[in-house]
């Protein structure tokens, strides 16, 4: 027989953010289930023991779990259902936890350097739970907020500094203000879930983690403009985000904080769900608005803005799903305690979803005004080949600017960045080392841009493309003399006169890159060279005698027979049968493909 | 400040105007020229072409003119270099994705595209690249249209949703490759179109030109005579577009009172019956059963003896008169006054049931 010595209050946590799942914590949570099961563990603590989180951030060591025995919590990484049964046996039932198995210093180091605000309640609850947000006060903002004047509750977000998350930096407040002023009736809160930066994830695990801290921020935000429908827009292709947000709606609309005469107040609020079809443009607001009117997805030119004329053209205040989940942070925690944070402008923490050519990729949380530095090399743990340089950083998602290493010291804040000619973005922050090729990353997010112009208006619909076209025959040795004054003049102009923000950011990964790296453009074009040896065009296609092991890597790979090898003979590239494809460069241990 | 009365300046020079108005409204009331391709003033304001882009004193970015409401003590300038450079470039990327063959166009001479060119002196040959190829769409009577002369400007789709409200054609595909098209891109039939020709009028290239008089003359060879549709009793102006004194297109001017430019197909389409050989051109007489060929003054004389025949021995109630839709209200006035003054009959009537 089991006894429950030690076994008083038992939780183990499993991460189910998208990347918990995509490495198999669903499995895992069964496996526990059943092996809790079979142990005669639950039977003994009479209990559901294990819980589901949010993500936690360090994606790179998923499926993460959490098992608190005795009061003691310790951190497991890279579980998969086969460590189940030993966790069980030595840690669970025999209260000695698997050393070799439990989070490195890589984990601390992660963490250290990060401020969890909203991160720290995702990974905490259980995001399909409403009891478990009620149970660490959630929705007592809500209630507070309800008992205020409006005005009192704009003043108390504007005085704490919270600006727009989603990349422009407007102060939240200040909008609110504007919305709760500007005559029309009725009045919408809109929250802007379409998160279509490649790479970033920061609002799909907020959403996934803590559903309600939005749910909770749109009531506040509705209560100060005086809004009684709000509505969540958000991409289709979130899936799991879409059914957590459904789940917390019907809960919160059980427990009366949704619908008529909500927290027993004079209030009538509701959300709606309204699914984004995947156009990147429709994250743009008014392009977001008319795609809830049921028109195209296409943005018009502000003013009129959208706090005066928004949705259906009647006063709305958009706000993106970070911002709004910190809104019940700061009703609760006040706008001094939020003002500590960050610097004088720049308040708070911001998520970054850091990824590239880091150790320790992930979903963090810093303080405003932090310096990349301490990003990278702190909490990314540095290059993630220790041969390889740090090269530059990419903010703000394809969008953004490329800030190279010169620049590690700048803090990240609004201001900072768009004087660097990058932005705040939603908070994509890849990074590139000395591998990476500065025009073929332009190109690359230049694609992108390209490919997601509605085609509204000229400068983005046709100067992106033409601006892409001199990109590609750059990477591709076809570069003329004059190509990157002309790539710099059509930028400059695109910038200037594109009708959104997407048309008016997307030539920043062209612009920064001739801004800091200019020579490497001018050795593609001139040379017909490229320095990080990254575009498969100029490649030479050559072995380096002098470099070559003899290992014949190159030679099993390659699909069209040019490689010629022997044993302890050196390998030759036959020119002729050469179909450039690259294999036998990426095989090559010793980078002796020139 | 007056209530609703704001003051702006465009150029230096100061204007009164309304709350509601549009830096680009005021600045025609002006006489002050800002480039435009999208705007169309029958249309709601779009923004897309970036044209008529305007620098407004204290903010940094350039704003639409068309889209940008007037504030008070509004400090606009419509050209400066940057703004210039602007719109050079604007036209040179609209010319990098457009056939340039202004020799053979329709359009020539009455093309907007055509008259920036000119004016920014640019032809888009600098900037290389992908061109659109796709093929001539004109498997209808009335409709030609050339997708590869299309700028995107958006008037055509607009026109058909906010003025006419057939829904023939939208936007269809995305960025580079989005274009004007009916659904699935199916040809024009009467059961997708109404043939109104709104979208043809409104096109500011030769991307959609009328089909009917292909070839037979530019802009600048047709002598414009403003006249009233006959259709019905509405009254829209017509500009009948005659050459070598043959009526050859039809057209309309936005300073039309009633119609503000706007035609149906029947106004804008309707026109071969005057050069048609069936076209009755004399009074006919019917003897017998056939009709036979007279002169007005037969004609009348044989009107006036007949009413005043029936009028004597049946008395006014035994005539009347009907007169057609096609005819101008003031010439149904007149047939409404002269059966009441002169038969003393209030038998008038008219087929205007529409």
């Amino acid at each position: 027989m089991m006894n429950n010595n030690g076994l008083e209050g038992l939780v183990i946590k499993v991460c189910v953010g998208t990347g918990g799942l995509a490495a198999g914590s669903q499995e895992v949570i069964d496996e526990f289930n059943k092996t809790l099961a079979a142990r005669k563990v639950r039977a003994a603590v009479r209990k559901k023991c294990v819980s589901k989180t949010g993500c936690r951030g360090f994606c790179a060591k998923d499926v993460l779990v959490d098992v608190v025995r005795n009061g003691k919590s310790f951190t497991y990484q890279l579980v998969s259902p086969d460590k189940v049964s030993r966790i069980v046996d030595e840690h669970i039932i025999s209260g000695n936890p698997v050393e070799e198995w439990l989070v490195g210093p890589d984990y601390h180091t992660f963490h250290s350097k990060q401020t969890k605000i909203l991160l720290q309640q995702c990974g905490q609850i259980d995001p399909e739970d409403i009891r478990s947000y009620i149970d660490i006060g959630g929705y007592k903002a809500a209630k507070k907020a309800l008992s205020l004047d409006p005005f009192e509750v704009i003043e108390e977000v504007r005085a704490s500094g919270l600006r727009g998350r989603g990349g422009a930096g407007f102060l939240t407040g200040l909008k609110w203000e504007f919305c709760k002023m500007s005559g029309g009736t009725p009045k919408y809160i809109i929250c802007n879930a379409d998160e279509g930066d490649p790479g970033a994830f920061m609002d799909r695990s907020i959403i996934e983690g803590n559903p309600h801290s939005v749910i909770e921020g749109m009531i506040i935000g509705a209560h100060a403009i005086g809004a009684e429908k709000g509505y969540i827009y958000i991409r289709a292709e979130y899936p799991l985000a879409v059914d957590r947000l459904r789940t917390a709606l019907s809960q919160a609309r059980a427990k009366k904080f949704l619908g008529k005469k909500i927290f027993n107040s004079r209030m009538n609020f509701d959300i709606e769900i309204k699914l984004g079809a995947g156009a990147f443009v429709c994250g743009e607001s008014t392009a977001l608005m008319r795609s809830i009117e049921g028109k195209r997805g296409t943005p018009r030119p502000t003013p009129p803005r959208s706090v005066n004329k928004g949705l259906w053209g009647r006063p709305t205040a958009l706000n993106n799903v970070e911002t709004l989940a910190n809104i019940p942070i700061i009703m609760n925690r006040g706008a001094g305690w939020f003002a500590s944070i960050g610097t004088k402008k720049n308040t708070g923490t911001k998520l970054f979803a850091l990824t590239g050519k880091v150790k320790n990729t992930g979903l963090i949380e810093v303080p405003m005004g932090i310096s990349l530095k301490e990003i990278i090399y702190d909490i990314g743990g540095g290059m993630e080949d220790k041969n390889r340089r740090f090269k530059a950083v990419q903010t703000g998602g394809p969008s953004g600017g490329c800030i190279p290493a010169s620049y590690l010291n700048m803090p990240v804040d609004y201001e900072s960045l768009v004087n660097i000619g990058s932005m705040m973005g939603s908070g994509g922050m890849v990074v590139m080392d000395d591998t990476t090729c500065m025009v073929e990353m332009a190109r690359f997010f230049l694609t992108f841009t390209e490919n997601e112009s509605c085609g509204k208006c000229v400068p983005c619909r046709v100067g992106t493309k033409r601006m892409l076209e001199v990109l590609t025959r750059i990477t591709e040795g076809r570069g003329k003399e004059g190509d990157i004054d002309l790539l710099t003049e059509l930028g400059t102009d695109i910038r200037l006169s594109s009708l959104c923000g997407l048309g008016q950011s997307a030539p920043n990964p062209v612009l920064s890159t001739i801004n800091f790296f200019r020579e490497e453009y001018e050795a593609h074009i001139k040379d017909g060279i490229c320095p990080a040896r990254a575009c498969k065009s100029l490649r030479r296609y050559a072995v380096d005698a002098e470099l070559c092991r003899m290992c014949g890597k190159c030679f099993r790979v390659c699909p069209s027979g040019a490689v010629v090898w022997e044993k302890k003979q050196k390998a030759v590239i036959d020119k002729e049968k050469c179909i450039k494809c690259g294999a036998c460069y990426d095989a090559c241990p010793f980078g002796s493909i020139l | 400040m007056s209530e609703g009365k704001l003051k702006i300046t465009i150029n230096g020079i100061e204007a009164a105007c309304e709350k509601d108005e549009t830096i680009l409204q005021v600045a025609k009331r002006l006489g002050v020229r800002i480039p435009t391709l999208c705007h169309d003033d029958r249309l709601e304001p779009y923004g897309g072409c970036r044209l008529c882009l305007v620098h407004i004193k204290g903010v940094a970015r350039p704003l639409s003119a068309c889209t940008t409401p007037v504030a008070d003590n509004m400090a606009v300038t419509t050209e400066n270099d940057t703004i210039r450079k602007i719109r050079k470039t604007i036209v040179e990327l609209l010319l990098s994705n457009h056939p340039n063959d202004c020799m053979r166009c329709e359009k020539s001479g009455d093309c907007t595209l055509q008259d920036l060119s000119y004016e920014y002196g640019v032809d888009g040959s600098r900037l290389e690249g992908e061109r659109w190829d796709l093929p001539v769409r004109e498997a209808n009577p009335f409709i030609r249209y050339e997708p590869n002369k299309c700028i995107l400007c958006g008037r055509c789709v607009r026109i058909c949703n906010e003025v006419v409200m057939a829904g023939t054609i939208d936007l269809t595909g995305r960025g580079f490759y989005a274009r004007p098209d009916t659904a699935f891109g199916r040809p024009r039939t009467l059961a997708n179109c109404e043939f109104c020709g709104q979208c043809v009028s409104t096109c500011p290239t030769g991307a959609l030109t009328d089909k009917k008089s292909m070839g037979r003359g530019r802009a600048c060879e047709m002598k414009k005579v403003r006249t009233t549709c006959g259709y019905c009793g509405t009254g829209c102006n017509l500009d009948l577009n005659v050459r070598d004194g043959r009526v050859v297109k039809v057209t309309s001017a936005y300073d039309a009172p009633v119609n503000h430019g706007n035609l149906c197909i029947k106004g804008r389409y309707g026109y071969d019956f005057i050069h048609s050989f069936e076209r009755i051109k004399s009074p006919l007489i019917r003897k017998g059963v056939k009709f036979v060929t007279a002169s007005w003054d037969e004609a009348l004389e044989v009107m006036a003896s007949r009413f005043k025949a029936l009028l004597k021995k049946y008395g006014p109630d035994a005539v009347g008169a009907f007169s057609s839709a096609r005819c101008t209200n003031e010439e149904n006035f007149l047939l409404a006054k002269w059966v009441r003054t002169s038969l003393g009959s209030n038998n008038v009537d008219n087929c205007a049931r529409v």
